[in-house]
């Protein structure tokens, strides 16, 4: 019995091969290369020379990289931490208040609608957001101008002061829909028994909030954290579109410090030493996430 | 639904939580309606009378003119036919190794799944040097064969991940009832597993989709000859000459918005059970 077991196992095994060949040449054997340029000093041409921890020694003394280090909190901010506060509060006005009051119909739009900036293809935000913020041609300064507050026009993405909190501000808008949609379909797990339970019990709408809603909806807001948090660490699309890490690296991020190392400056063990350090932070993360996860499941 | 709620709630504090909410609705919508009316605005238009004005005529020409000149419709068809392969080559991918992880119980099938979840977590930039030296050597650099078979092993890392949960939870009536059918694992993977999971595969198929038709990264590296872009890359390198007015700007966002507009249309029942899906597994 237990060899037969064993050969059927094996008969599957087979089905693993196509994947595992195909994962060897795509990730894995890239991954090992990446760390191992890190150790060197290369071009791109010729071969590697081996340099030891030299490319993590000079990028730990580089205030640059801690700079795209410090936009990356601040990303984090935007990305991960004020639309999931923020689309915990609406998916709960929209699951429990409008729902009820308006109909299905009206949650449904609305949510919709909050969703759409995420089906956009990354450039293609850029692009918008690009021309609306632009200096000169900008839809939101001539806005400003022709309504009297002329005084509030400012160069948003060229003025090293401002760029960063300007793609913030388009990260939050880019961002929202998606907690939302999570945190909805969430609460739909949600038996309508409690929420009447709580409503003869006397209790008001922000204790039914806290204590059903947001209790009962954390395998969401786990999943959330995790991917947009680690969606910031990785972001680039929108910056190379937006700013190009400037002006004045005011916007600068790691993925995009890493792209200029390797494609505009030729210093592929430099750019090859912030990816894997990127990769490791990402990495550690998602494992204390899912830690935390694993850890809030047992205790229920 | 008449609730018995609604009565006691009849009160402007009610319409004032719906109106809030429009506005907010106004907010995340209204940067796409402005692209909108100013794609067809005549830049003369828009110098008069401004981005929130309506349109005195509809212009097409900034439209016409944009499109002709990157050569659109190629940009399009690449897009296409790489966001299609990928999808199926991905579905297909995740099929085969989540038949071994899921229903075949394989050793190790938790590392395997561990690695397919760092798989698909890694920043690219980890892989994308290594990947365009290798691309380069084997002469697939600058060819669309490149970043289908990238996406084809990422995207299914995370297929691999979503459907070995499904697939762990799989009747196991219907495999045992299709063995002593006399059915061996290929045509049961084909004849029993695969229709059953249809809806899920659909899911897969779509995120795929519509994940490879807005990637950006790899593509901006892989892609380079005008030829081959694809459409996140045809705008966001075109971005960067600040040559344009704010007419020709918003045609070009504008044709890129509405592929996207159309999967969002088309897809929208099934992306909205697949965000569900993704919550619990």
């Amino acid at each position: 019995m237990a060899s037969k077991t064993k050969t059927a196992s094996r008969g599957y095994a087979l089905y693993l091969i196509p994947g595992v060949i195909a994962s060897l040449a795509v990730i894995v054997v890239p991954l090992v290369m990446t760390v191992y340029v890190s150790f060197t000093k290369w071009t791109g041409v010729g071969s590697p020379r081996w340099v030891g921890f030299d490319n993590y020694t000079r990028l730990f003394q580089d205030t640059l990289f801690w700079q795209s280090f410090g936009h990356i909190g601040l990303l984090i901010l935007a990305m991960a931490v004020i639309p999931t506060l923020v689309g915990l509060f609406l998916a709960a006005v929209l699951f429990d208040y409008v729902a009820k009051n308006f109909g299905d119909r009206w949650a449904g739009a609305l949510r919709s609608g909050y969703y759409l900036p995420q089906v956009l293809p990354v450039a293609v935000t850029g692009i918008v957001w690009g021309w609306i913020l632009h200096p000169d041609y900008g839809a939101l300064n001539r806005i400003f101008e022709s309504i009297g507050l002329g005084g509030l026009t400012r160069n948003w993405l060229g003025d090293p002061d401002y760029a960063l909190y300007s793609v913030m501000a388009v990260m939050i808008w880019f961002q929202l829909g998606y907690p939302i949609v999570m945190f909805m379909s969430g609460l739909s797990r949600v038996d309508p028994e409690l929420y009447e339970a709580a409503d003869l019990d006397g209790a008001s709408w922000w204790q039914r909030f806290r204590k059903i809603t947001v209790y009962m909806i954390r395998p969401e807001f786990y999943v959330v954290m995790i991917t947009t948090t680690i969606a910031a660490l990785k972001i680039f699309g929108q910056v190379f579109v937006l700013t190009r890490g400037g002006p004045s690296n005011s916007t600068l991020v790691p993925s995009y410090f890493a792209y200029k190392n390797f494609f505009e400056k030729a210093q592929v063990g430099y750019g090859s030493a912030i990816s894997t350090v990127l990769t490791v932070l990402i990495i550690v993360l998602a494992f204390v996430f899912l830690r935390l996860q694993h850890r809030a499941e047992e205790s229920k | 639904m008449p609730s018995p709620k609604a009565a006691r709630h009849r009160n402007p504090v009610k319409f004032g939580v719906l109106a809030a909410l429009v506005v907010l609705l106004l907010l995340m919508v209204g940067p796409l309606l402005v692209v909108a009316i100013n794609a067809v605005k005549s830049p003369a238009d828009y110098a008069g009378s401004g981005p929130l004005s309506i349109p005195t005529h509809l212009y097409w020409d900034g439209i016409v003119d944009f499109w002709n000149r990157v050569n659109f419709g190629q940009k399009l068809w690449n897009s296409f036919i790489t966001s299609l392969t990928v999808a199926v080559l991905g579905v297909l991918l995740s099929i085969l190794n989540a038949y071994a992880l899921g229903i075949g119980r394989v050793k190790g099938r938790v590392w395997f799944l561990v690695f397919f979840l760092v798989a698909n977590l890694l920043p690219q930039e980890v892989l994308v040097y290594p990947l365009y030296y290798i691309g380069k050597e084997i002469g697939l650099y600058d060819n669309l064969i490149s970043i289908i078979i990238i996406f084809t092993v990422i995207q299914s890392a995370f297929g691999t991940y979503l459907l070995t949960s499904v697939y762990s939870e799989f009747p196991r009536e219907l495999l045992e009832a299709a063995s002593i059918d006399g059915a061996g694992k290929w045509r049961t993977l084909w004849r029993v597993v695969v229709p059953v999971s249809r809806p899920t595969l659909a899911v897969l198929f779509t995120f795929f989709f519509i994940w490879t038709w807005n990637e950006f990264f790899l593509p901006l590296i892989f892609l380079i000859s005008n030829d081959n872009q694809t459409v996140p890359v045809a705008l966001g390198v075109l971005q960067g000459d600040r040559m344009m007015d704010a007419t020709t700007t918003s045609a070009s966002a504008l044709i890129g918005i509405l592929p996207a507009m159309l999967f969002f249309l088309l897809f929208q029942r099934t992306l909205t059970r697949g965000i569900a899906a993704g919550a619990i597994k």
